[in-house]
C-alpha cells in the first residue's frame, strides 16, 4: 500500500512533528510513503474568504501534485475537508477538473480516519501515563467522523482519561475568522480553555494543527501549563507523558 | 422585497459583538438557556431511532414542495377557498401589512392580539398597523415582555431569551405599578391575567402558520403557551400570516414535521399546543373565528427560491442552529443587528435585508457545522455561508488589503520555491518580536490573534526538511 503524504502547510511549518509521527506509525503499519515535493496548501485560506479565482488556482495544483497517488493522507480534518467538499465545489463549472477533485477526493483521508477505516486500527497500541482529555475537532463533523479519535485515546495504556465539557464546541480557530473576528474568536478560544482546565488534566489531544496553535496559544497567554498534543505524536510513542 | 437601500449603513458586527462580550451577565442566561435546548434536543433526537430518517423524510418532502411552490400555493389556496377562508396575495411585506390593515379597517376593528410569528417581525407588521392607530398586543410571554419593554427579539423560538427573570420583574412593577417577585410562576399567572382580558376585548387574532397543507387548506400552528389558539378562535376575526415557503403537500405529512420541530427547537417530544385549523368556524360549530384571512407572502422569497439559497427556504425555524452555535451562544441575538439570527439568520438577512448591509453576517461563522449537524432539514448552513462569501468577493465587496493579500499568498502557495521561502522569511520575521518560542503581539493586520492568544514560532526545521523516504 502506498499512502501520499498531505502534511498541510501549518504543520509543515509549525508542527512538524505531527508529520513525522504519522511517519512512524504508518510505517509500523507496513505502508509505503512519499512526500510529493510540490505540495503547499490546500487552499482554505482563500476559500473560506470567498476568494475563490485565488483558492482555484491553489486547489488545480493541488489535483496536479496528488494525481497519482493512490491514498492522500493528513493529520488533519480541516485540510481533508477542504479536498473533500471544497475541491468539488470550486471546480462545479469545469467537468475535467471536477471529475478530478472528486477522485482525489474519494482517496484523500485524514490520519485517524485513515488508521480506522483503511488499517482497521480499533485500539491504540501505546501508553500515556497522566491524565489527558481531548477535544474533537470541528472538521471531523465534516468528514463524517464521530468517536474514533476518542476511541483510540480511552484504550490507551495507562491513562486517565478525563472526558472534556462540550469537547465538540468549537474552540474559535475558524482560520481567517480569528483574524476578522478577534474577539469572538478569542473569546471562544477561552472557553474552551476554561473547560480545559476544569478537567483537571495534565495533556489536551487536539487533532488539528489551526486548533492546537489556537488552545495552545489561548492556554499559554493564560499561563496554563497543559500540553496540547496531536494523537499521532502519543501513538507513534513519541509522547507517553505530559 | 428588500427594504434597505444601498445606502443605509453597514452593520458593525464586530463593534456589537465587543459590546456583547462585555455584558457578562448576558452572556451566563445565553449560555444557560440555549444549552438546555441543545442538550434537550440531542437527548431527545439520540433516542429517536429513525431522526435521520425523520430528517431525510423532511428535506425530500420540502425539496418536493419548493420545486412545484406554484402549483401547490394554487392547490392550498384552493383548499382554504373551499374550506370557506380568503386568500391573498402579497408581493412585499408592506403589501402584507397594508392587506391586514385594509382587512382590519373595513372590519371596524380597534383591538388586534397576535401570537408570535417571525415573518411579522419581518414585514415589521407591528409599527405599520400601529401606525394606523390599531391597538397590538403580543400574547407570547416572551414577545409580550419586550413589546412592554418597547425591545426586539434575539431569538425565533425564545424571543426574551437575553432577559433575566429579575430584569422581567422588575419590567412589570415599573410598567404596571405591581410588585411581582422575580419567579417565573407569579410573572406568568399576572401576564396571563392581564392577557386574558386583551383576549376577550379583541376584535381580530394573527397568528402564523408553522405549516400548511396543500391538499387539505388546514394551517398548522404549535406553541406552548396556548395563546395562539386563543388568538386564533376567540376573536371573531383571524388572520394567518404566512410565508409562502411553509406549504407542505399532504396533511398527512405533518407528523414527520412535527416530530422533528418540537425535538429540534426546545428539546420537547411534542409542543403542548398544535391547533389545525380548517376554515372558518362552521354552522353548528362551537368555537372558531367567524372569519378566517390567509395572507400569503413572498416578501423576496421567490428570488431566493431561483438562487444558490434555495436550500434555506426549508427552514422551519426551529432555532436549533441558534442553540447550538458557539458565536450565537457567546453574543446572542441582538449582535447580528437584524429580524433573523444566528447562523440561518446570517444568510437571512443578507438576502433579506441588504447583501451590503449585512456582509459582515457570512463571516461571523468559524464555519464549525454545528448547525448544519443540528439543523433537522439539513440545511447546510456553512456552505451557503461560503457561498456569501464568494459572492462578495467577487463583486469586490471585501477588503482591499484581504485582496492583495490572497493574491500574494496564492502566488507563493503555487510555488513550492516560494512557499519554501516564505516559511523561512516568516520564521525570520518573527524570530525578533518572539520570545521562548511564542510571540505575544504580532502586527496588523494579524494583531487580532494576540489579543488574547499567543502565536507559536515555526519551527526551526519543516517537515519536508526532517521527511527522508
Ligand atoms: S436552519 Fe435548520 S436548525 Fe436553523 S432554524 Fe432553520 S430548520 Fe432550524
Amino acid at each position: 500500500m502506498r499512502v501520499s503524504l498531505f502534511i498541510t502547510c501549518l504543520a509543515d511549518l509549525f508542527h512538524p512533528e505531527i508529520g513525522l509521527a504519522m511517519v512512524t506509525i504508518l510505517r509500523k503499519h507496513g505502508v509505503e510513503l512519499v512526500f510529493p515535493g510540490g505540495q503547499t496548501c490546500c487552499g482554505q485560506p482563500a476559500f473560506n474568504t470567498g476568494n475563490w479565482a485565488e483558492a482555484r488556482s491553489v486547489a488545480a495544483r493541488m489535483l496536479d501534485v496528488f494525481e497519482s497517488s493512490e491514498y492522500v493522507v493528513s493529520p488533519s480534518a480541516s485540510c481533508t475537508a477542504m479536498i473533500r467538499e471544497g475541491f468539488p465545489r470550486l471546480f462545479a463549472n469545469d467537468e475535467a477538473l471536477h471529475a478530478r477533485s472528486e477522485t482525489l477526493a474519494s482517496r484523500s483521508f485524514e490520519f485517524i480516519e485513515f488508521l480506522g477505516k483503511v488499517l482497521h486500527v480499533k485500539s491504540a497500541d501505546a501508553r500515556f501515563n497522566g491524565r489527558l482529555t481531548y477535544h474533537y475537532t470541528c472538521h471531523q463533523r465534516a468528514l463524517g467522523m464521530t468517536t474514533e479519535a476518542e476511541d483510540l485515546v480511552k484504550s490507551l495504556q495507562g491513562v486517565t482519561y478525563i472526558p472534556l465539557e462540550g469537547k465538540e464546541r468549537c474552540c474559535g480557530f475558524g482560520g481567517a475568522f480569528s483574524i476578522k473576528m478577534p474577539d469572538l474568536s478569542g473569546h471562544m478560544a477561552n472557553d474552551k480553555v476554561e473547560r480545559i482546565i476544569e478537567t483537571g488534566a495534565e495533556a489536551v489531544v487536539v487533532n488539528d494543527t489551526g486548533c492546537i496553535m489556537n488552545i495552545s496559544g489561548a492556554l499559554k497567554r493564560r499561563g496554563v501549563p497543559v500540553k496540547v498534543i496531536h494523537l499521532a505524536r502519543i501513538l507513534s510513542g513519541e509522547v507517553t507523558a505530559p | 422585497m428588500n427594504r434597505e437601500t444601498e445606502l443605509t449603513p453597514r452593520w458593525d458586527f464586530g463593534a456589537a459583538t465587543r459590546q456583547s462580550l462585555r455584558n457578562e451577565s448576558l452572556a451566563k442566561a445565553l449560555f444557560r438557556a440555549t444549552a438546555k435546548f441543545d442538550d434537550g434536543r440531542r437527548a431527545l433526537m439520540a433516542a429517536l431511532p429513525e431522526s435521520d430518517l425523520l430528517r431525510e423524510k423532511a428535506r425530500q418532502i420540502k425539496d418536493d414542495v419548493l420545486q412545484h411552490l406554484d402549483r401547490y400555493l394554487a392547490q392550498f389556496a384552493d383548499s382554504v377557498e373551499k374550506a370557506g377562508g380568503i386568500v391573498h396575495w402579497a408581493k412585499t411585506g408592506d403589501d402584507a401589512n397594508a392587506l391586514v390593515a385594509s382587512i382590519a379597517r373595513e372590519r371596524n376593528v380597534k383591538r388586534i392580539v397576535k401570537a408570535k410569528t417571525m415573518v411579522s417581525e419581518e414585514t415589521h407588521l407591528n409599527d405599520a398597523l400601529e401606525s394606523e392607530g390599531f391597538c397590538v398586543i403580543e400574547t407570547d410571554l416572551g414577545e409580550y415582555i419586550l413589546q412592554v419593554a418597547g425591545d426586539r427579539p434575539s431569538h425565533i423560538v425564545v424571543p426574551a431569551v437575553h432577559r433575566t427573570k429579575e430584569e422581567i420583574a422588575e419590567l412589570f412593577n415599573t410598567s404596571f405599578g405591581v410588585s411581582l417577585p422575580p419567579e417565573p410562576a407569579e410573572i406568568t399567572k399576572f401576564a396571563r391575567a392581564r392577557l386574558r382580558e386583551e383576549f376577550a376585548n379583541a376584535d381580530m387574532g394573527i397568528t402564523g402558520a408553522n405549516f400548511a397543507a396543500a391538499d387539505t387548506g388546514t394551517v398548522i400552528q404549535v406553541t406552548n403557551e396556548g395563546n395562539g389558539r386563543l388568538c386564533a378562535t376567540w376573536p371573531p376575526v383571524q388572520v394567518v400570516f404566512m410565508g409562502i415557503e411553509k406549504i407542505i403537500p399532504r396533511l398527512e405529512d405533518l407528523p414527520v414535521f412535527l416530530k422533528l420541530l418540537a425535538r429540534s427547537a426546545t428539546g420537547q417530544p411534542m409542543t403542548v399546543y398544535t391547533n389545525l385549523i380548517t376554515g372558518p368556524r362552521r354552522e353548528g360549530e362551537g368555537d372558531g373565528a367567524r372569519e378566517l384571512h390567509v395572507i400569503l407572502i413572498d416578501n423576496g422569497r421567490t428570488a431566493v427560491l431561483g438562487s444558490e439559497y434555495r436550500q434555506s427556504l426549508r427552514c422551519i425555524r426551529c432555532g436549533a442552529c441558534l442553540n447550538t452555535c458557539p458565536v450565537y451562544r457567546n453574543v446572542g441575538g441582538h449582535t447580528y443587528g437584524s429580524v433573523y439570527p444566528g447562523p440561518i439568520g446570517s444568510v437571512l438577512s443578507p438576502l433579506y435585508e441588504g447583501r451590503s448591509r449585512f456582509s459582515a453576517l457570512p463571516h461571523a461563522s468559524s464555519l464549525c457545522g454545528a448547525c448544519y449537524q443540528a439543523c433537522p432539514m439539513k440545511i447546510n448552513i456553512p456552505h451557503m455561508l461560503t457561498a456569501m462569501r464568494a459572492e462578495q468577493a467577487e463583486r469586490g465587496d471585501n477588503h482591499v488589503l484581504e485582496r492583495l493579500g490572497m493574491r500574494l499568498w496564492a502566488l507563493a502557495m503555487r510555488s513550492p520555491l516560494l512557499y519554501r521561502f516564505g516559511g523561512t522569511a516568516l520564521r525570520w520575521g518573527m524570530l525578533p518580536l518572539s520570545s521562548e518560542g511564542w510571540v505575544s503581539s504580532l502586527p496588523y493586520p494579524f494583531s487580532g490573534w494576540t489579543k488574547r492568544r499567543d502565536f507559536p514560532l515555526p519551527a526551526k526545521k519543516s517537515f519536508r526538511g526532517s521527511f527522508k523516504e
